[in-house]
């Protein structure tokens, strides 16, 4: 390549003239606006495959969603009965699945409520303060009403999934469980 | 026939093409965590729209990334 050409094409850092950059690169010119271009053009592709796998994540929803749908509603299963809490106790229980585990509170002598264990938050396991009327989640400080299982504090942004009872007796059975956004 | 773009020209326009990708994207993954939010909350309603919007969101960025190759391909 003879030096008039070089120079059209290669534009230093610096802005100073070729023969003022130091030997190597004067050897080994850079072509800085191509290089620009192509690692712009690169970061481009990449943000368009990123951009990829967000939407093979909103179909990886979609199937997850079809499986769920496919499960059906949870079995009935009885989980206490009423002596075995006291008013402000609370009992752990596994429902739906064998990983699900859940907490049944006696509020009031004839009031029980359930919720998943799970904080919405990161899944921690949560707490319950009958005393404060709240579930607590010690990971982030998170805390859910008793009555509704609403968040009240912290960083979770959904209720605790409720589980619906049904007291036959003087046994208590689960018989489903409702996931809410609000 | 038009002339191909200059390298001055071809940068602006990689610049341009970059930030319309980069908003794009950054929609496409708020969009992602509420749809998550939101399947995980029992909504099933949005799960769709959400997905199709997704899909139309990264056919344009398809889209610009085939016209920067193709005015590549010009030069």
């Amino acid at each position: 390549m003879i030096r008039s050409e070089r120079e059209e094409l290669t534009i230093p850092p610096d802005g100073r003239s070729l023969d003022e950059q130091p030997k190597w690169r004067q050897d080994f010119p850079i072509d800085w606006a191509e290089a620009h271009y192509v690692s712009r053009r690169d970061f481009t592709k990449f943000m368009v495959l990123t951009s990829l796998a967000f939407t093979a994540g909103q179909f990886w929803i979609i199937v997850r969603n079809f499986l769920r749908k496919r499960r059906g509603e949870a079995r009935i299963q009885p989980i206490a009965t009423t002596d075995q809490l006291p008013i402000g106790g609370s009992l752990a229980f596994i429902y739906p699945e064998s990983h699900d585990t859940c907490l049944l509170v006696r509020t009031a002598e004839k009031t029980f409520v359930a919720y998943s264990q799970k904080c919405t938050h990161l899944s921690c396991a949560v707490v319950p303060q009958p005393d404060k009327s709240r579930f607590y989640c010690p990971c982030h400080e998170g805390s859910f009403d008793l009555a509704t299982g609403a968040t009240i504090a912290g960083p979770p942004q959904r209720p605790l999934p409720r589980i619906r009872l049904e007291v036959r007796g003087d046994l208590i059975y689960a018989t489903g469980v409702e996931v809410k956004t609000i | 026939m038009r002339r191909p773009f200059s390298r001055e020209q071809r940068l602006t326009i990689v610049y341009g093409i970059l930030c319309i990708v980069l908003i794009i994207a950054m929609l496409q993954l708020w969009l992602l965590m509420a749809t998550m939010n939101a399947y995980l909350g029992g909504d099933e309603s949005v799960i769709w729209p959400a997905a199709l919007v997704s899909l139309v969101g990264f056919g344009l960025n398809g889209g610009l990334l085939w016209y920067l190759y193709r005015i590549e391909r010009r030069q």
